[in-house]
């Protein structure tokens, strides 16, 4: 599979390399590239991993449970704790799986809104992503790049919802505040100085050698396989697969947008390698960009949200919909009994499917490219557990 | 192939094991027994106009009043792009199906999860342990009669409301 696994048996056959014993060691749950807290119990021959079993857990906030206990709107903070580097997408998540339990549509400036936040969302979990692919490999500057970045970006969803990382932003049926005054002009703004900074991050790091040569060729996602683990967004199109929940199965505004699907190509090594998934990232910063210009300058007028009655009681029945989040196609399925309180929620998150794949894709890597593997599919910890 | 197309190729080939009554919708539901739903989705992911190569969701459900457990088996297609949803029955006191990991590795974790917070055991499941709670801990948190325990290891659960301290 990669070109860089190694099979330590066939280099002991051969006669290559010393004696060595095979070792069990503990990775996490403190560790500072686990981006989060989680474990891995390496099975290690020197360098080489022969398996890096994931234990998960550890972060298991139990927020299915809470759902069932604080009713459909009381529900929508929580789901920021869903993916806390992204939440405006769980917002959503949650938001449309009601509207589609009760059939409520929400107004179009309310779409707006929403597709307004969700990519400025995206951009900051983005890079974050990237930046922190660079800090766990040994690369701390850029880091600080796309840090600087995402700070302003938390400015500007701090001035339409007054947070900066749990926003609790969305309603069932639309937003919970309109735009603020000048927002629009400020946010263009912001987008003309970000996108060329793009560039100049990929200039920075992403065609660095030494970056290159750690990322190409390593933990090679087939297509199949990635698949079949259902991994989803950048991990699923770093493997090839052309599919984008706001394309394919569209849901808000996006069918009025122009924007591409980027995908992994194998330009720098295999196709699916982790320097594909981490491109496919960069890419998708400028997709995002195009998207918020059309949507910031074609917002129509109106209100952001449908009257939705206090006390949220949908009909009967089970809803299952999934949402484009910077982590990929998320499923939110809830279950009403025609009660005030949902009667079972389940969210199906794009990390817990990266974690999965972990185990059969460490076998004959090195361990250093653990980090990067866990970088590269942008794994975040609470996500995996929720 | 249409989805009403594949329900009724299954009912030809399988008979009562799956319900006559496909519920519309954007994922169209259908009943399946449960002790054949390694059965039915063997030709769910084979069948070549078929071909649900992912398993997108899988959900376990406690149905007390009915005193059964459903478990929900989200099936995409990325070949064709159509979408299915199996539900599938096992009794309360002793939920047991079979397994499907070995169709989509994926299902490995999510039985486990189901099997972690609601005691849905899959038989044939390589490896069928808990994955979220801790390893010692007693009870299904899902279960709608699951009681809170007093305390975890001498750690109190039971916290006073910080107003009345």
């Amino acid at each position: 599979m990669s070109t860089h696994a190694i099979d330590v048996d066939v280099l002991r056959e051969t006669g290559q390399g010393i004696a060595t014993e095979e070792m069990t060691l503990n990775m996490g749950p403190q560790h500072p590239s686990t981006h989060g807290v989680l474990r891995f119990v390496v099975k290690a021959d020197g360098e080489v991993m022969r398996r890096a079993i994931p234990d998960i857990g550890y972060l298991h906030r139990s927020i299915e449970k809470i759902a069932e206990k604080v009713g459909y709107h009381g529900f929508m903070p929580y789901t920021d704790r869903v993916d806390y580097v992204s939440a405006m997408q769980c917002n959503q998540g949650w938001a449309m799986a009601c509207e589609a339990l009760a059939g409520i549509k929400v107004p179009r400036r309310g779409e707006y809104c929403r597709v307004i936040a969700s990519e400025f969302g995206r951009l900051a979990s983005h890079l974050l992503s990237v930046g922190a692919t660079g800090m766990d490999i040994g690369a701390v500057t850029p880091f600080t790049h796309a840090i600087r970045e995402r700070e302003y970006i938390n400015d500007i969803l701090e001035e339409l919802c007054g947070a900066r990382l749990t926003f609790n932003y969305m309603r069932i049926g639309g937003c919970a505040w309109d735009l603020p005054p000048g927002f629009v002009g400020r946010a263009t703004k912001f987008l003309d100085r970000f996108e060329p900074l793009i560039d100049e991050y990929n200039e920075l790091i992403s065609f660095n050698k030494i970056y290159v040569e750690r990322l190409a060729n390593v933990a090679v996602i087939p297509r199949e396989m990635a698949i079949a683990y259902n991994l989803v967004g950048p991990n699923l199109r770093g493997s090839g697969v052309k599919y984008d929940v706001r394309k394919d199965a569209p849901y808000s505004v996006y069918p009025e947008f122009e924007f591409d699907v980027p995908v992994g190509t194998g330009e720098r090594g295999t196709l699916g390698d982790s320097y594909d998934r981490y491109m496919v990232r960069m890419r998708e910063m400028k997709e995002s960009c195009k998207i918020l210009r059309q949507a910031l300058a074609g917002i129509p007028e109106g209100p952001v949200v449908a009257k939705v009655p206090r006390t949220f009681r949908p009909p009967v029945g089970e809803a299952y919909v999934r949402v484009e989040a910077s982590r990929g196609d998320m499923g939110w399925f809830v279950v009403s009994d025609g009660t005030a309180f949902p009667y079972r929620v389940h969210i199906r998150t794009g990390s817990f499917a990266a974690m999965a794949i972990i185990e059969e894709l460490s076998k004959g890597l090195m361990i250093a490219d653990l980090v990067a593997v866990i970088a590269t599919l942008d794994i975040v910890a609470p996500e995996v557990d929720r | 192939m249409t989805v009403a197309e594949i329900h009724r190729l299954l009912r030809e080939r399988l008979g009562t094991i799956v319900s006559d009554e496909l519920k519309p919708g954007d994922w169209p539901v259908c009943e399946v027994r449960g002790q054949s739903i390694a059965e039915v989705c063997a030709i769910l992911r084979d069948e070549p106009g078929i071909a649900f190569d992912c398993l997108s969701n899988l959900t376990a459900v406690d149905r007390k009043a009915a005193d059964t457990i459903e478990v929900y088996y989200h099936l995409f297609s990325y070949a064709h792009g159509h979408r299915l949803v199996l539900r599938a029955s096992t009794p309360r006191p002793d939920p047991i199906l079979p397994t499907v990991t070995h169709l989509w590795p994926i299902a490995d974790w999510l039985e486990r999860e189901a099997f972690d917070l609601l005691g849905v055991r899959f038989t044939g499941h390589p490896d069928l342990r808990r994955i979220l709670m801790p390893e010692d801990w007693v009870g299904h948190p899902l279960r709608k009669d699951f009681v809170e325990p007093d305390e975890y290891h001498g750690i109190s659960t039971r916290r006073e409301s910080l107003l009345k301290l």
